[in-house]
């Protein structure tokens, strides 16, 4: 006698794992793409309308054209803004998951610091930053690090709640099994803690992306710093100031491009390191 | 009710066995069992009659309130020793598998957490794989296997590790009859293959008799053994065993016990 799979246990088998196809492109990928695509095309194409045939004037409302031409036109001052507001996002982004992330382990080898802890987070994270940026800046003598602080706090605390979540979320019956072969505290975490708060570090990291640039916008506006080395929202308030209406808008789809290009970047990493096992990165089932 | 006596050397004694839950819960008393070597035993009885309970004190998972369990060659009374070995194996009645690591990775676990090499055990896991009939599989991930499949890697991992002690706690409860017919089969070839010990709790009449060799059968409030009833019929047993007048009358004794049992 020998053992062998039966045919139908094999064709029971759930179907989309096996037919997966890389790029998506089928019928319903296509109309994802494309009727946001076409709703957008049209706005524009209404406002652009609008502008013309009402006469409004560029410093009250410019058109999408003009606002291209202003981003083309200016592009050399805009992206050097770009540029650094994007190196406080991400430094900051990069802080807040490093210590998110080590924060939350250490929560869950030990119940009474997450206890004695956890409280503060919270604090942190219900504290309007605005309110503390004026503080920030005036400690932190380096505007660059103080920027950053004020962008890690608003990023800090979904990555640490999340991680938390999701370290406390191993299946009991697995939790069991480790036992049963007598896993160490470092094999649990390593080998079940870690991968199971996986999923939950992501999305929490899909959320402080935004928060992180958000942060870094909001600290910028706050400080006001002036010169070169001054981020997107000095140049929206720059042109507030002289009355630089297409600019303002200029800069202000470039933030609007950098959070949706951030989003789209965590949710690639999210897919990436998920995509072979997790139901969110998986094709939803007929 | 009194214990009985393995024909065998007992691989595992319970004496006077209770579990008292923090919440008062009385989830079994006075458990009396010796289970000898390379025995295919089964708990039989209705819900809550402590079954898993039971099963849960003899893997060491919880510590009887009340008695002692006792492991061959293990003089400190309690599952510890076995476990240490990787002595002992557990088929959950869920797969329990990581749903983040392949079919061979899940399977090596048991080795990698005992500190053996990744080479070592990948080999020994891809043959534990084999041995369930699931060669070939060893990349799928558990998302993209059927329940029947990831019970069968559940099946290898507990016995990667060459335990002489399998439990199982309602493994094929979830799985479709034909499947479930499939594993029983296999699940009593690998037993006379390898020949371990078994422990399977279930609340089958049916696929208790085409199993075990023996029968424990436990009534509820308070969990406790009330028949302990052989089943004396040859092995290898098969499709024929399963529609046999010999089958039948066993499961009529078996089904009867239990009636008694959730009489009382």
């Amino acid at each position: 006698m020998s053992v062998s799979v039966s045919r139908n246990e094999v064709a029971d088998a759930p179907l989309e794992a096996r037919e997966r196809t890389i790029l998506g492109l089928t019928a319903e990928g296509w109309l994802r793409i494309l009727m946001p695509l076409a709703i957008g095309v049209i706005a524009l194409g209404a406002w652009e309308w609008a502008v013309r045939v009402r006469e409004v004037p560029s410093y009250i409302l410019p058109g999408p054209l003009e606002i291209g031409r202003t981003l083309v036109r200016d592009w050399h001052t805009l992206s050097v803004s770009l540029w650094i507001t994007l190196q406080i996002t991400f430094a900051a982004l990069f802080v807040a998951a490093a210590l998110g992330l080590a924060l939350s382990v250490l929560f869950a080898q030990s119940r009474v610091v997450e206890l004695s802890l956890f409280p503060y987070a919270v604090i942190l994270q219900v504290t309007p930053v605005v309110a503390i940026a004026p503080l920030i800046i005036i400690w932190v003598d380096d505007i660059r690090i103080a920027l950053l602080i004020c962008a890690w706090i608003v990023a800090f605390f979904p990555i640490l709640s999340n991680t938390t979540l999701g370290l406390n979320s191993a299946d009991h019956n697995l939790q069991d099994l480790f036992r049963l072969y007598r896993a160490s505290r470092w094999q649990v975490l390593r080998r079940l803690r870690l991968p199971t708060a996986m999923p939950y570090f992501l999305g929490g990291l899909r959320i402080s992306g935004g928060l992180a640039l958000i942060g870094a916008i909001v600290a910028e506006f706050v400080a006001g710093t002036g010169g070169r080395a001054s981020g997107l929202a000095y140049r929206i308030l720059e042109a507030g100031y002289n009355l630089q209406i297409p600019r303002m808008f200029a800069a202000l789809v470039l933030v609007s491009l950098t959070g949706i290009a951030i989003f789209l970047a965590m949710t690639l990493v999210s897919h990436l390191a998920l995509r072979h096992w997790h139901e969110s990165a998986m094709k939803e089932r007929r | 009710m009194t214990g009985v006596v393995a024909a065998g050397p007992s691989v595992v004694t319970l004496q006077g066995v209770g579990k008292r839950y923090a919440n008062g819960t009385l989830a079994v008393q006075g458990v009396e069992m010796a289970i000898g070597q390379g025995d295919f035993v089964s708990l039989l009885g209705p819900s809550g009659c402590g079954k898993s309970t039971v099963l849960r004190m003899v893997a060491g998972l919880i510590a009887p309130t009340t008695g002692r369990i006792e492991m061959a060659g293990d003089t400190r009374g309690a599952a510890s020793a076995l476990r240490a070995t990787g002595d002992v194996g557990f088929v959950f009645q869920e797969p329990t598998l990581m749903p983040w690591s392949n079919a061979l990775k899940n399977v090596m676990l048991p080795l990698r957490l005992a500190g053996m090499s990744r080479g070592e055990a990948a080999d020994r896991a891809a043959a534990a794989l084999a041995s369930v009939g699931l060669a070939g599989f060893e990349k799928s991930y558990p998302r993209a296997l059927s329940g029947g499949m990831k019970m069968r890697v559940s099946i290898a991992r507990a016995l990667v590790t060459k335990p002489r002690l399998l439990l199982m706690d309602e493994p094929f409860a979830a799985l479709d009859e034909i499947t479930r017919h499939r594993l029983n089969n296999d699940l009593l070839t690998l037993w006379q293959d390898e020949r371990f010990t078994a422990i399977f709790v279930t609340h089958s009449v049916f696929e208790s008799v085409y199993l075990s060799r023996r029968i424990v059968v436990m009534a509820a409030r308070p969990g406790r053994v009330v028949e302990d009833i052989e089943v004396n019929a040859a092995y290898p047993r098969g499709e024929v065993f399963r529609t046999s007048a010999e089958y039948a009358a066993h499961c009529r004794q078996v089904s009867e016990a239990l009636h008694r049992a959730m009489g009382e």
